[in-house]
């Protein structure tokens, strides 16, 4: 399969399932504003999805939909970072992964606006600005409550302690990424660790949060080599339609 | 039948109301980049403003809806993603219909101007995110209103 096909669903598996997860807070969230909030970025994010598997699809070139390819593979099909499938915790917990996902995602987005391939720096030039407020949101909510009271802070930096070790699979390239650095479509995903790496560091201080010591990466989600026992799970959810109604429509 | 000339097509799409603000047309709103004919097929070009909206295909079919009403048989609506949709297309008659409803129209700044309600400048934003993906929470310190603020892209 091409490079192309796998960068594109590589991005769009982890929108797709970042934003599933998200959604799942829809009503349940501890204030209005802020259920409105992740509300409105998993739109945003299923949005995307709909462009990168949009694309997935048509460089496919089987005649598949983004709506195929969203609800009709099983979990050793996708290709989405193993962060963004991680169950929701609490509302912390949610803010932190969404925090270390913005920060990664804006700086790929930022990237791929310069990429070889048109279609592909279309979407980047529109979902940059999604992006954009998403980590403006995610940053200042990781500060206030890591910087807030004792039992927030606490909460915090057992969300960074358990998720921190999800991150460092951004940045590992397997020959996929490799040929898509190569032809221009995707930038080398190491080069984009060291201005995260900076980031993030900024902020954990801000919000009075330790980093890990540890750079152990929990890896195989992006190459479908193994995901955590939780994306099945939200799979069967997510899919169940699809899966009880084979072929149904609206 | 006469073809429509495209500045024809551009009232006729100038009266379909946004479906989420109906205060403001789909031309107020900027997304209607281009209308040309291809043959017996008139092309209509348009830009999503954000790529979740769920406006968006609610969108398309008033287009094609109002199009018949004028008598056009073939319409193929085509998605434009590049350059991307912002907030400096809002038309100006639009930003001030925005105004009149309640809605602060985007500012370069970032921020509202003035409370849509009293005019105070006193004002703070709530949230990022309001009750449509292209609006914030702000609230007006002077009247104590909240309002919704069209944010800035």
């Amino acid at each position: 399969m091409s490079a192309l096909y796998e960068f594109c669903l590589r991005m769009g598996d982890s929108t797709l399932v970042l934003g599933h997860r998200v959604s799942e807070w829809c009503g349940l969230a501890p204030v209005l504003e802020e259920d409105i909030a992740l509300a409105n970025t998993a739109l945003d994010l299923i949005g995307q999805t709909q462009l990168w598997l949009g694309l997935a699809a048509e460089v496919e070139g089987s005649g598949k939909t983004a709506d195929d390819l969203a609800f009709l593979r099983d979990v050793w099909d996708f290709r989405n970072a193993l962060l963004c499938e991680l169950p929701n915790g609490d509302f912390g917990q949610t803010l932190m992964r969404q925090y270390l996902f913005d920060e990664w995602h804006l700086g790929m987005l930022k990237a791929l606006q310069g990429s070889s391939d048109d279609r592909v720096s279309a979407i980047a030039d529109k979902a940059v600005k999604e992006a954009s407020y998403h980590l403006e949101r995610s940053r200042d909510t990781v500060i206030g409550l890591g910087d807030g009271t004792e039992e927030s802070h606490a909460r915090m930096q057992a969300a960074l302690d358990y998720l921190y070790p999800y991150v460092g699979e951004f940045f590992i390239a397997d020959a996929l990424d490799d040929a898509a650095a190569k032809e221009g479509i995707a930038p080398e995903l190491n080069s984009l660790k060291a201005g995260y790496d900076a980031a993030i560091a900024a902020t954990m201080n801000a919000a009075t949060l330790t980093l890990p010591e540890s750079k152990f990466a929990h890896k195989g989600g992006r190459t479908g080599r193994t995901h955590t026992e939780h994306l099945g799970h939200m799979l069967t959810n997510m899919q169940w339609l699809q899966r009880a109604y084979p072929g149904a429509s609206w | 039948m006469m073809q429509a000339t495209s500045t024809e097509v551009m009232a006729w799409l100038d009266e379909v109301p946004d479906p989420e603000i109906p205060v403001i047309s789909l031309v107020d709103l900027g997304i209607i980049r281009a209308v040309e004919w291809a043959g017996d097929v008139l092309e209509v070009t348009v830009t999503p403003t954000y790529s979740g909206c769920p406006a968006t295909s609610v969108i398309n079919f008033d287009i094609e809806k109002a199009l018949r009403e004028h008598g056009v048989e073939q319409v193929l609506l085509k998605r434009q993603l590049s350059p991307p949709w912002t907030t400096d297309w809002l038309s100006a008659k639009g930003r001030e219909k925005l105004e009149e409803y309640g809605i602060a129209p985007p500012q370069p700044a970032g921020g509202p101007k003035h409370c849509p309600r009293c005019e105070s400048q006193e004002l703070e934003k709530l949230s990022q995110f309001g009750s449509t993906p292209c609006k914030a929470q702000w609230r007006c310190k002077s009247c104590l209103e909240p309002f919704d603020y069209f944010k800035c892209i």
